[in-house]
């Protein structure tokens, strides 16, 4: 795994071990306590807690840097101004861009798949094309190629998956034909926790003329991204995953695809002049940023970024990698379990059923004891009739979860079965 | 988990695992389905009417405890009753778990399904316990349009 780049901050030794019981005292969060209990949060592919450093970040900017951007001659807007560009830079430097300008804030990851398709993918593709996405997509990056293609009277492929969730890569291959347009593709499955050998995949469409889409919602939380390195052609991710605010998130893509797109929606921010007869639009990323952005929301998504980066991604990785496997092994030993995605390539997510006992009670069982798990379809439909399963319980960790916690899971996993099985 | 037991009665567990009338209907049935997209459940109800009386009824589909056992013990309630009767019986049922706290004498009115009074406290299941019965009540007006929780 590359390593994030510049990211070395005092008391954080990259290659140490990652000091889970102080990052733990920075998320006021996790010493509630929920039905009597003290909390475990295991949605984390869901959305992540967030820690004092965001909270504080959001609450300074409304209480002494409030004001709108690229607007104002007076300090408090230059103010603003400089931290909203500021923060566009520490996601250029959190995914290994080239330049700020290949950044463009959106609300999330489900915008930025949304704002490609409807401006590269709308120019790119017609009548008989084909976009080629995979299996294990999330909703997310199902639906708006879908929609593009039913407007354009394109086709949809899937690529399929394997019965331990992962990509079958030479049917991808195989799929990648003279008409494919464009390919989407998830760094890791948020319902299966696969990671996607995503370097191996670009360069097999670029081969043949196909640009990429990566979906890193899931993976930008967990995974040391570097798109430069990748040599994807868009890279979309989530604030609220990465352990930052809601509404906010961030679509990478490259300068000249950029500079090509049509605009995506029309407001102040995105031109340069306007009259009625006709408006000139301003250069990528602006163009992309119509109205009042999130503001405070950058804000908050950047110091989530200096926070990750004063741990260093590689030591979150190692003990969300760790607890992973330590949770396969716990929960493996529980009587009528079965995994859903055995991938050898995995992390920080678990998916599980139980014989005969349906995730939603599981769900509710756990909740009394104060874990939180998500338990559903996960936004991943096609997957679960893939598996044969109406839905799934899913624990998913990230950097401040421990091997109590998983414990406690485990435990309170045998007490749902002894309840059903009484 | 004390107060689990309370949702997770005897009756309930006992459908759930062995759910009644869980086959499609014989004969001229009406049909109506019920999906809950927060869970994925999917619930068919098979309704056959002989006049005003609800004649045989029964369901197919997959579920959690709470749906699959609420529309099992519902089968069970609502055959022979008449379609006023059996839009009472919901409309009481629909209460007893969403409302404050229903009057003794009208949970005693449902019987069996009582079981379920406990739902009341966990608002995020009331859509389980209702699905199989909005279904019904699809079928019931001749709907074929399937019913959403949402
Ligand atoms: C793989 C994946 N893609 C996309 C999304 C959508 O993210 P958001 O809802 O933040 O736009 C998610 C969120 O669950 C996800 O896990």
């Amino acid at each position: 795994m590359k390593s994030a780049s510049g990211f070395a901050a005092p008391g954080a030794r990259q290659g140490s071990a990652l000091n889970v019981a102080a990052v733990r005292a920075d998320f006021p969060i996790l010493k509630d306590s929920v039905h009597g209990r003290p909390l475990v949060y295991l949605d984390n592919a869901a959305t992540t807690q967030k820690p004092r450093a965001v909270t504080d970040a959001v609450t300074d900017f409304y209480a002494h840097g409030n004001s709108n951007v690229h607007r104002g001659v007076h300090w408090l807007s230059q103010q603003a101004t400089e931290r909203y560009e500021a923060a566009r830079a520490s996601v250029q430097t959190f995914l290994g861009a080239r330049s700020p300008e290949e950044i463009v804030f959106v609300r999330g990851a489900t915008e930025g798949i949304n704002l490609v398709a409807q401006t590269y993918g709308r120019a790119r593709v017609g009548p008989g094309d084909e976009v080629l996405i995979t299996a294990m997509e999330h909703h997310s990056n199902i639906v708006p190629w879908q929609m593009l293609c039913e407007e354009r009277g394109a086709m949809l492929r899937v690529a399929p998956i394997n019965d331990s969730g992962e990509l079958a890569v030479n049917e991808f291959a195989r799929l990648l034909s003279p008409k494919t347009r464009l390919a989407a593709i998830t760094h890791m499955s948020n319902a299966l926790g696969t990671i996607n050998p995503v370097a191996q995949l670009v360069e097999t469409a670029h081969a043949r003329g196909v640009p990429v889409l990566v979906d890193g919602a899931q993976a930008a939380a967990h995974l040391s991204v570097d798109v430069s390195a990748l040599d994807c052609d868009f890279y979309v991710f989530s604030g609220h995953k990465v352990y930052g605010p809601t509404g906010i998130g961030a679509l990478y893509g490259k300068a000249a695809h950029l500079a090509a797109m049509p605009p995506y929606q029309g407001g102040g921010d995105m031109i340069l002049d306007v009259s009625f007869e006709r408006t000139i639009y301003n250069k990528a990323p602006f163009k992309f940023e119509a109205g009042t952005p999130h503001i405070s929301g950058a804000i908050g998504l950047a110091a989530a970024i200096d926070y990750i980066g004063r741990w260093g991604k590689n030591a979150i990785a190692e003990h969300e990698t760790a607890l992973t496997r330590y949770a396969l092994e716990k929960l493996a030993g529980i009587d009528g379990l079965r995994f859903i995605g055995t991938a050898r390539e995995r992390t920080s997510v678990v998916s599980f059923v139980l014989e005969g006992i349906h995730p939603h009670d599981i769900g509710t069982v756990l909740d009394q004891e104060g874990i939180a798990i998500r338990t559903g379809h996960h936004c991943a439909q096609p997957i679960m009739s893939r598996f044969g399963v109406p839905a799934t319980a899913r624990a998913s960790l990230a950097m401040y979860n421990t091997r109590d916690e998983i414990d406690a899971l485990a435990a309170a996993l045998r007490a749902v079965v002894r309840m059903f099985n009484r | 988990m004390s107060d689990l037991r309370e949702l997770y009665q005897e009756v309930i567990l006992d459908h759930y695992r062995r759910p009644r009338n869980f086959r499609e209907a014989e004969g001229d049935a009406r049909r109506a389905d019920g999906f809950n997209p927060l869970c994925g459940d999917r619930v068919t109800v098979f309704l056959v009417m002989d006049g005003d009386i609800v004649r045989d009824v029964s369901f197919k589909g997959v579920g959690c405890a709470i749906s699959t056992a609420s529309a099992s013990l519902m089968t069970e309630a609502l055959k022979g009753k008449t379609r006023a009767e059996a839009e009472t019986l919901f409309t009481r049922f629909h209460d007893m778990i969403t409302g404050p706290g229903a009057g003794s004498a009208e949970t005693e009115s449902l019987g069996k399904l009582a079981v379920f009074s406990g739902v009341r406290d966990y608002p995020v299941r009331v859509k389980c316990a209702t699905l199989a019965w909005h279904a019904f009540h699809a079928a019931l007006e001749g709907r074929g349009e399937p019913v959403s929780t949402e």
